[in-house]
């Protein structure tokens, strides 16, 4: 699978994005290659969600281009962006809040799996196998991310770091190539936080998932990336290794700026 | 206990108490069920008369259930295809002599088309704007039922009277009898239906719409055309539904389906309970008795007994029947 695919498995040219007067991304351009964690950090308004949301095709960049697997990603609606194997997750909760954690994996496995109203409605007979195979998605998900003991609750009363897995069990469950996480670390305390990287690595290693990781939280980024990208004021200011952007003059003065 | 443990024990507490619900849910829509199949031959042909009215009404709840409880789509405007479920039949049969039967799958899929047309435009509406673009549409049905154009096949205001079917086979069965379990037939098979359709994938894409519109485009789900099948699927329950309901009351005309009608479904949906679909039943049931036992109270004031009686009924489970009885039950399993 990872032969045929071309590199780089990602590629951002020079994509622009306004809101108003705002320029929340002004040429942001990177590429990412199959099989690595690239950490994008920034100051706080920096365009990392905006970027986030023009990968999954939410809002449409003004200029520039999304190459994926070497194809423009610029010509698929939001709704196709699963099928073509990119899964996120939000940084504000996103979880279906009616629906038990089953279903709401479930849901992530729409774009791995087909079927129509007409066919649910009547319960034909490929309805029964296609369910089977969604759950057969779903319950291996449920064993990976250890949320067996929630499976059958409903979303809405459950703890924040419970949800924050639900998601990304949500997100795997469309099978993705590349894996868009949006502050996976928000909310969760020291030990969830070492879990979550150990977490990342594996998916990345036992699933071949690449991913594009955006974190506030400078160790577990530092600790897990290939690659870190920094945005600062929608600009790309500095790129390369977690060691090399560390010591990037330009990212210490965004960053101590930013604190004074 | 170990964590794991704890955890083990509560999942097998969580699945002993889902066993337990999901029998006790078996034995009461047996128990209802039942009920349904044998109250027609205890009573009177008006009483099965309207107690079929209320299965119609339920017929018509459950789709306007599927489009606001849901898919998160509000309607102030589903008597209008009520009255064209119910024009279909009434013309089919009157002008084209088509048997009833037939009438009920051809209003079902004119709704369909009605209902899915309506839901294409619809789709940049939302929340309170949808509820008054669907209410324009309600208040112009009756308005376009009486267009002298279409006289020659609506009747204009003097509607269309049609006959009453006879029991076929030579069943035992009175005309009201016939009708009654007919209707009973077509409501639980479309209740079959959506039931499949919630419990399935493109049921849950519907209810992930309605939960978060962004999340639900991000996992792949087309919001367009769900959210404008979804329009038509609801449209073609009611639809049928009004078809019924012209076959049973014999007659229609403009003035049955006016704006009071599309209010009263709503108020039947959130009785039953939003986004539970059995509730459709207390729902039809409230819509055909409610009014007749506020005129009993009070002839004068009868619709402000309708009101009070609303009013109580929410306070007492603002969340509908369907509520009420998840508490219920929720309380009565885990002990
Ligand atoms: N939908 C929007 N409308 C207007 N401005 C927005 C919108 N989304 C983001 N912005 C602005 O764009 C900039 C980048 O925001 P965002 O991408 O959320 O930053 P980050 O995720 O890096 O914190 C901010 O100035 C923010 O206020
Ligand atoms: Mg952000």
């Amino acid at each position: 699978m990872s032969a045929a695919a071309p590199d780089p498995l990602l590629s951002v040219r020079d994509i622009a994005v306004q809101f108003g007067g705002i320029k929340a991304l002004d040429g942001i351009s990177f590429d990412m290659k199959q099989g690595q964690i690239l950490g994008l950090i920034g100051p706080n308004g920096a365009g990392k969600t905006t970027l986030f949301n023009c990968l999954s095709r939410l809002y449409t960049p003004s200029s520039g281009d999304i190459l994926f697997k070497g194809s423009t990603l610029l010509d698929r609606p939001a709704h196709r962006i699963a099928e073509a194997g990119i899964g996120r997750t939000f940084q504000n909760l996103a979880t279906f809040k009616n629906l038990t954690v089953r279903d709401n994996i479930r849901i992530g496995a729409h774009s791995a799996s087909s079927s129509d109203m007409a066919s649910d409605a009547l319960r034909l007979p490929w309805v029964g196998r296609n369910e089977a195979r969604i759950d057969e998605i779903v319950d291996e998900l449920i064993d990976y991310l250890e949320i067996g003991a929630v499976a059958d609750m409903p979303v809405a009363g459950l703890p924040f770091g419970t949800l924050k897995r639900v998601e990304l069990a949500r997100a795997l469950a469309s099978q993705p190539t590349l894996l868009l996480l949006d502050e996976p670390a928000g909310g969760l305390n020291h030990d969830e936080i070492t879990e979550l990287g150990e977490r990342i690595k594996k998916i990345r290693d036992e699933r071949n998932v690449t991913v594009l990781l955006v974190e506030h939280h400078m160790n577990l980024v530092m600790a897990i990336s290939d690659v870190v990208v920094v945005l600062n004021f929608g600009r790309k200011i500095s790129e390369g290794t977690p060691e090399a952007v560390q010591a990037d003059p330009e990212v210490i003065r965004a960053y101590l700026g930013d604190a004074a | 206990m170990t964590v794991q443990q704890e955890e083990v024990s509560a999942v097998e507490a969580r699945q002993e108490q889902q066993a337990r619900s999901v029998s006790a849910a078996t034995i009461s829509s047996l128990v209802v069920l039942a009920a349904l199949v044998l109250c027609p031959f205890f009573i009177s042909g008006f009483q099965t008369f309207q107690l079929n009215l209320m299965l119609i009404y339920a017929i018509a709840i459950m789709g306007l259930n599927l489009l606001t409880g849901f898919n998160g789509q509000f309607s102030l405007g589903h008597g209008a295809f009520y009255a064209i479920g119910a024009y279909t039949a009434a013309i089919l049969i009157d002008t084209f002599g088509v048997s009833y039967v037939w009438t009920l799958p051809a209003a079902g899929v004119i709704c369909f088309v009605s209902g899915f047309l309506f839901g294409l435009p619809a789709l940049r509406l939302e929340g309170v704007y949808l509820a008054l673009a669907t209410f324009a549409l309600a208040v112009a049905t009756p308005q376009m039922l009486k267009l002298s154009i279409l006289e020659h096949w609506t009747g204009g205001v003097q509607g269309i009277v049609i006959r009453k079917p006879k029991a076929p086979f030579d069943l035992p069965l009175s005309q009201d009898q016939w009708l009654y379990f007919f209707t009973l037939f077509v409501g639980l098979l479309l209740y079959w239906a959506a039931r499949n359709m919630v419990k399935s994938r493109s049921g849950r894409a519907i209810m992930a719409i309605r939960d978060n519109p962004l999340a639900a485009r991000s996992m792949g789900v087309n919001v367009a055309l769900y959210k404008s099948l979804t329009f038509g699927v609801s449209a073609l329950f009611t639809g049928i539904a009004g078809a019924l309901g012209a076959i049973v009351i014999q007659f229609v005309a403009p003035d049955s389906f006016t704006f009071v009608l599309s209010v009263a479904l709503l108020v039947g949906l959130v009785v039953g309970g939003v986004g539970w679909l059995p509730g459709a039943i207390v729902g039809g049931a409230f819509i055909v008795f409610v009014p007749n036992i506020a005129e009993e109270i009070s002839k004068g004031l009868s619709g402000a007994m309708y009101g009070l009686m609303l009013i109580l009924l929410i306070y007492v489970m603002p969340t509908g029947a369907g509520g009420l009885i998840r508490t219920v039950t929720d309380r009565l399993t885990r002990r």
